[in-house]
């Protein structure tokens, strides 16, 4: 009897699962995949590189380069040369000072015309002629805040940018890197301009990659969740959807968009070429999407924990969101991360095509193309190729490569797939 | 069997429709028309083009007629080049199609090999160079690859013409450049495919009764292999046959890609539809050749 009890004690001692449930963490699966994530080395090298890229964009304003769009005929095509840093950078405090002031002596004014503008009972002509009034107003008032900035060579900046701006004029004054990749056409310098243009290329990429996210998120799950004639019918659309050339649709929306007289109202309202086609690639892209999630969907619905959920009584609408929708996250992730390059390299597309980012505006599809739109057999300038294919090159290079190895660790199974 | 053929081209007739309304309301939805362009025409020339072109009829019966031009496969004239729609695309689509086969072709050829060598030397540095050269083709836009191809062999080594169309040392580099994303993807789903081949029981058995490596890789493990390779071509293709606009530009070839993006820049609606047809359909029947070549290599599979 006692023997017996001793050698359970000690059975119970020795077996690790023995010890209080407590003081043993469950590792998530989220938690798992990050373990084997940061085994693999080639992943985090550009997990690691893409944290800087995308640091360097969101700080580029801060940092001691030449403005973007500055133009120096003189230099032009200046090959790549030092040195690392010199004095040239003009920015001119008191127009700044005295075009910010004008733009504040303007705010009555632009109270008045919004104040007419919502006075109830205006008659159609007064109507109109009191909007019109208020977008010259506002136009203006824009024009002033940014001529500084512009004539400095800076694209139309926010006001985060713009305080960066002034940080940087603080801290290093007129010093900036030298043409170190060498100037283009107009003699701007094309360190800036890769910078710049990252800043653009990236929160393309992303924006619009989210946008498609939203919708094949929700339209494959929808889908999926319903399964029956509600499933074949959202999928036959995706079907027909995915034979319609999309390319030829994107620049057929963009460039009525472009067109004269379109342009000068939508922009008034921030609708320019870039806004449209974070929607646009937002309506293209989610059809992949919607398809793996409505797969993944699909399997998940008759697991043992959503079959329990609903014998307890929990409304469709909660199952999706609380214990359907947290199992996508894995596969939504890796998407992602394959899903941004792809967008990137759309809107370099659309660049080279002259329908993607508007000058003053940089990105780097842009940039590629200026480079490859200089090549004439009698000179080469080589480094309006080289050093933009280099930054898209690295940054998708790492985009795939994180996105691979994020799946084999979210999914074993799916290595070497 | 043909039983199959028949659904299949049933729902081919149905996509194309769908494909044509879709296109065509998305077109006349727009404001703005292919007549109402920088130079403000004259109001008469206007009515009169309109007229030629049916677009002062209602929106209705601008579908009714246009759909009877599909019908009967005449397209009708471009609105800005003054010839049929239908010549510009037997002018167009043999070059592409030229163009395309051969970009297809090396990047069948160059893809699959690589795939293979990945996956029987697996683990090795042959493997990891081959991948990540193969992630660099997916990565690298077509005009970055086209930019450097011509720095390198153009003006560097002087191998080759920049750009046109005629000789066969015009068509190499273009050709390159159309495929190398694809061979790039090829490589890697060809890898996945054999790999998942190969750790399967008749490869073993093949293995145990002591045939060659090579005609175990190459005869028993490729068939199989393929599927995944030919499902990605399928469509792969039609987009590749229409032509890049991209390479087109850069190397000056007269094809179908650059009349792509023209049209939906000039809004010729006429040249418009038909290019997006031909690709519609192009694309139809390479998803239907792959469905057919799926029982070829896999006599599993059946036809449903």
């Amino acid at each position: 009897m006692t023997a017996v009890e001793n050698e359970r004690k000690s059975i119970d001692r020795t077996h690790p699962a023995a010890k209080a449930p407590s003081d043993r963490q469950g590792t998530s699966l989220t938690q798992d995949a990050w373990r084997r994530l940061r085994r693999n080395r080639v992943a985090m090298v550009s997990l690691g590189l893409l944290v800087a890229v995308a640091v360097l964009a969101v700080l580029t304003p801060l940092l001691p380069l030449a403005p973007p769009d500055r133009i120096q005929t003189r230099l032009k095509f200046m090959p790549p040369s030092g040195p690392l840093l010199e004095r040239g950078f003009v920015f001119d405090t008191d127009a700044l000072a005295s075009a910010t002031q004008r733009a504040t002596e303007l705010q009555p004014e632009v109270d008045r015309a919004t104040a007419k503008l919502s006075a109830p009972r205006l008659s159609e002509d007064a109507a109109k002629e009191a909007a019109a009034d208020y977008r010259r107003l506002i136009t203006m008032q824009r024009g002033l805040t940014q001529k500084a900035y512009r004539d400095a060579g800076y694209p139309d900046l926010g006001p985060g940018a713009r305080q960066m701006v002034q940080l940087r004029l603080a801290m290093f004054g007129e010093w900036q890197f030298g043409p170190l990749a060498g100037r283009d056409k107009l003699g701007r310098d094309i360190l800036s301009r890769i910078f710049w243009g990252g800043r653009v290329s990236l929160i393309v990429g992303l924006v619009a990659t989210l946008v498609s996210l939203a919708i094949g998120v929700t339209y494959g799950m929808i889908s999926g969740y319903a399964g029956g004639w509600v499933d074949d019918a959202m999928m036959r659309v995706v079907d027909v959807l995915y034979s319609v050339p999309f390319i030829f649709v994107v620049i057929f929306i963009i460039t009525v968009i472009s067109a004269d007289e379109w342009k000068a109202t939508l922009e008034f309202y921030g609708i320019n070429r870039i806004v449209i086609f974070y929607v646009v690639v937002g309506a293209i892209y989610w059809l992949t999407m919607s398809r793996v999630v409505r797969g993944q969907v699909l399997s998940l619905k008759n697991e043992p924990f959503v079959e329990a959920a609903r014998a307890v009584g929990v409304s469709h609408t909660a199952i999706v969101f609380r214990h359907i929708l947290p199992n996508l996250f894995s596969i939504v992730l890796v998407y992602l991360t394959l899903t941004i390059p792809r967008v990137i390299l759309f809107e370099a597309f659309l660049s080279f095509l002259g329908l993607g980012v508007e000058p003053p505006d940089v990105s780097w599809g842009l940039l590629a193309n200026e480079g490859i739109k200089v090549i004439t057999p009698v000179k080469v300038y080589w480094w309006l190729i080289l050093f933009p294919s280099l930054a898209i090159g690295m940054t998708l290079f790492a985009l795939n490569f994180l996105g691979d190895g994020l799946r084999d660790a979210f999914d074993p199974r799916l290595k070497d797939q | 069997m043909t039983n199959f053929i028949f659904r299949r081209l049933i729902w081919m007739v149905i996509t194309l429709w769908a494909v044509f309304t879709v296109s065509f309301f998305l077109m006349h939805s727009i404001p703005g028309g292919p007549f109402s362009g920088e130079k403000a025409l004259d109001p008469l020339i206007e009515e009169n083009f309109k007229r030629k072109y049916d677009l002062d009829k209602s929106l209705p019966e601008q579908y009714l007629l246009r759909l009877g031009d599909v019908v009967r496969l005449d397209m009708g004239l471009c609105m800005k080049l003054e010839y049929p729609a239908n010549k510009v695309i037997a002018d167009g689509l043999p070059i592409s199609a030229l163009l395309g086969s051969l970009a297809l072709a090396s990047a069948f050829l160059v893809g699959v090999t690589a795939g293979i060598v990945s996956a029987v030397a697996r683990g090795s540095a042959t493997d990891v160079g081959l991948m990540a050269i193969a992630t660099l083709g997916i990565a690298l836009p077509n005009f970055v690859v086209a930019g450097v191809s011509i720095l390198v062999f153009v003006f560097w080594l002087q191998w080759l013409p920049a750009a046109g169309w005629g000789s066969i040392e015009q068509l190499i580099l273009p050709s390159i450049c159309l495929g190398a994303p694809y061979a790039a993807s090829v490589a890697r789903i060809a890898r996945t495919g054999m790999l998942d081949v190969l750790s399967q029981d008749h490869i073993r058995t093949a293995r145990a009764k002591g045939l060659s490596p090579l005609k175990v890789v190459l005869k028993h493990a490729m068939p199989t292999a393929m599927l995944p390779v030919v499902s990605f071509l399928g469509p792969a293709v039609a987009g590749i046959l229409t032509g890049s606009p991209v390479v087109e530009q850069i190397f000056a070839i007269p094809g179908l890609g650059w009349h792509f993006v023209q049209s939906a820049i000039l809004r010729d609606y006429t040249l418009a539809m038909a290019l997006v047809l031909v690709y519609t359909a192009l694309l139809y029947t390479m998803n239907f050749v792959v469905d057919l070549c799926y029982s070829l290599l896999d006599p599993r599979i059946e036809w449903k």
